[in-house]
């Protein structure tokens, strides 16, 4: 059974004198228990909006959530904040893009921790201080009992990223929701902080949810990828079937816009034309048809079902990638 | 943080240096003068002389002012010739202090009390009755003028309904013991109840009108600086923590939002001094107020100087306090 199944899950915004924006419209995904799920996209796609939905962190005022987020059998959109408090932190975690603006800079780091520990396991403010320096020395953050007193201010934003980890994961929560993690930081520092993921979910066995737009960390991390576009998913697969075989244009559009060290010299990178303002609503076709090289005239007029091709493989397309030439190996 | 202190308070005395020959030029500058003040129009030629030497004036000004600095310098400023002719000015300010304390202490607790849990609460449910109700109040706060406000508290609660005294520190009739002069403070410290709530009584209506602007402009910026915060991402990461709401809201929210907040509290001392004069008028409490504009009245030049450089003093003090307990709260600040 799935350790997180998320059906239907569609988020809208409202505002007064403003059209209603929707910016997750009918996502499913499950996850299992120790496995790693990306939910991939550009900026707008609602990957970011869906991780805060299942957190239970959307503004309440001007949102409509409905669909079902069900962790562990129980349905975490029907909770009360109060329910949600006890839960947050404790059963799920979350780790945000930004590390510095994420930690507040009058609270000491070492109570930033201890704070969760204390709350969701029921230790001491000291031995909950003990545990968290334990935890800052397990993600890496040298000289921990000095670190405690310290304030964000005074780490490096690989340290604050670290710091954030263990904060997360200072319960050992059944998931962990990593919201673009590496974005704010160096490349070199990237690859560590990845790395670290990578081990500490190994570890305690944490489901993890990555959030991304970079494919080189989908690669790296992913065992299932959801691609999303416009607040849908447009397709979803195992890593090396998605990597080895993308059906969907925008996924492959996504890939022939990464620089690759095996390209030959001199060849241009081929970015996806347009951008998300092209978008036509999903009511009235493909929300991706405007840009699409692959549009056929049934693209604007009708939306694609999101179909299952192939065991674990979902599209949402009128005209996948290799359409042709499966037809034509057919005739 | 020790250099610090110290850099400002070589400050204070730089202020202090200025003000005082500043004040000491203006104050000769005006028209009239303590003698035409102390004798009236009619006095004859001869007594105005011999009072303008007895008191100093007939030299010129900078050995008025030198002799001044050397007799300030141990505590002398002088014998009041107007407030309280006779009495040495300092100790006219040394008696009349306690009540204008007392009386800004109390204000500025009332702003702080209802301001800032107002102002969070306000921020909270922004759009909302209890929002739209605290603006209308604090604007009334600050637009309406002190010594007005004053005479309507005055009117509605002590001449109309009767409920509070109209005016002075204590009730005549009450026999207490003043040990500090700060009346409230004497009646716990000799454990005479009734007098010290005497004395709170009678101080609680100049107290709410003297801190109504107080109140306004630290309702308003805890408001904003709440609205600020509350969609900063460490809030966020806090909930995402499962905190309980009392956590989140006093560690996470109003630690920061009371960063600017703090600051302000500092720079109303000036506000509380100033509407102290019109308060003190209105509710005739004997203060530092009271005696500042007694003192215009009679031109007496001691009790002035001395009102006017320690009110300075006491404001550059209050800045100073704030900016180290604003460090204490901003670990940003302390290390550099």
């Amino acid at each position: 059974m799935a350790l997180l199944e998320v059906r239907d899950l569609s988020v809208r915004f409202v505002r007064k004198s403003e059209p209603t924006v929707s910016a997750v419209d009918g996502v499913s995904f499950d996850v299992h228990p120790g496995s790693t799920v990306g939910l991939v996209g550009e900026s707008g796609c609602g990957k970011s909006v869906t991780s805060l939905a299942i957190m239970g962190l959307l503004p309440g005022r001007g949102t409509e959530v409905s669909g079902s987020v069900n962790l562990e059998g129980s349905e975490l959109l029907r909770l009360s904040q109060r329910e949600f408090d006890r839960r947050r932190g404790k059963d799920l975690g979350m780790v945000f893009q930004d590390p510095l603006t994420s930690l507040n800079p009058v609270v000491p780091i070492g109570l930033q921790v201890s704070e969760v520990i204390e709350r969701h396991r029921g230790l001491s403010r000291r031995d909950a201080s003990r545990e968290a320096a334990r935890l800052l020395d397990r993600v890496g953050i040298p000289d921990p009992d000095r670190r405690l007193k310290e304030y964000s201010h005074q780490l490096s934003g690989g340290m604050r990223q670290r710091a954030l980890i263990a904060m997360a994961l200072a319960c050992e929560p059944r998931l962990l929701i990593a919201d673009e993690p590496t974005t704010a930081l160096d490349v070199t520092i990237q690859a560590q902080i990845l790395t670290l993921l990578k081990e500490l979910v190994a570890e305690t066995g944490t489901a993890l949810i990555m959030i991304t737009h970079d494919l080189g960390v989908v690669a790296g991390m992913c065992d299932e990828v959801n691609v999303l576009y416009a607040g849908r998913i447009v397709e979803r697969a195992q890593r090396h079937e998605l990597f080895s075989r993308p059906r969907h244009p925008y996924t492959a559009g996504l890939m022939a816009s990464v620089p690759r060290l095996d390209s030959p010299r001199g060849q241009r990178l081929a970015p996806i034309e347009g951008s998300v303002a092209d978008n036509i609503p999903w009511e009235g076709g493909c929300a991706f048809s405007p840009r699409c090289g692959n549009a056929l005239a049934v693209c604007g007029e009708r939306a694609p079902e999101l179909e299952t091709i192939e065991q674990g493989r979902l599209l949402r397309c009128h005209n996948p990638i290799g359409a042709a030439e499966l037809e034509r190996a057919h005739d | 943080m020790l250099r610090y202190t110290v850099r400002r308070l070589g400050q204070l005395l730089i202020v202090t240096v200025v003000l005082s020959v500043l004040l000491f030029g203006w104050l000769r500058a005006l028209p009239g003068g303590p003698v035409s003040a102390l004798l009236g129009e009619r006095a004859t030629e001869e007594s105005r002389a011999r009072l303008v030497q007895q008191l100093g004036l007939d030299q010129p000004l900078y050995v008025q002012y030198w002799k001044f600095v050397q007799r300030a310098i141990t505590g002398d400023f002088g014998v009041s010739t107007g407030v309280q002719p006779g009495t040495p000015a300092m100790e006219v300010f040394l008696q009349r202090m306690p009540a204008t304390l007392e009386l800004s202490v109390l204000a500025l607790l009332l702003a702080v009390a209802v301001g800032i849990p107002l102002g969070y609460f306000a921020a909270r449910r922004q759009g909302g009755w209890l929002d739209n109700l605290s603006i209308t109040w604090s604007l009334i706060g600050v637009a309406v003028p002190v010594f007005f406000l004053a005479f309507l508290l005055k009117y509605v609660f002590a001449i109309e309904f009767g409920v509070l005294p109209a005016s002075g520190r204590q009730a005549a009739g009450i026999d207490a013991t003043h040990a500090t002069g700060f009346f409230v403070l004497d009646g716990l410290l000799t454990t005479e109840w009734d007098a010290a709530w005497n004395a709170l009584v009678h101080l609680l209506l100049p107290a709410v009108a003297l801190s109504t602007i107080p109140f306004a402009v630290i309702f308003r910026l805890t408001r904003a600086s709440v609205l600020d915060v509350v969609e900063e991402d460490y809030v966020r990461t806090a909930r995402s923590k499962g905190l309980g709401a009392m956590v989140v809201r006093g560690r996470h929210i109003l630690r920061n939002a009371m960063l600017p907040v703090v600051t302000t509290i500092g720079l109303q001392t000036g506000a509380l001094l100033s509407g102290a004069v019109l308060t003190e008028q209105v509710f005739n409490i004997p203060g530092i107020g009271q005696a500042l504009s007694l003192g215009f009245q009679r031109q007496d030049y001691a009790v002035l100087q001395v009102v006017i450089l320690a009110t300075a003093m006491v404001y550059v003090l209050v800045n100073l306090l704030v900016d180290l307990a604003y460090a204490a709260i901003d670990p940003r600040l302390r290390t550099r």
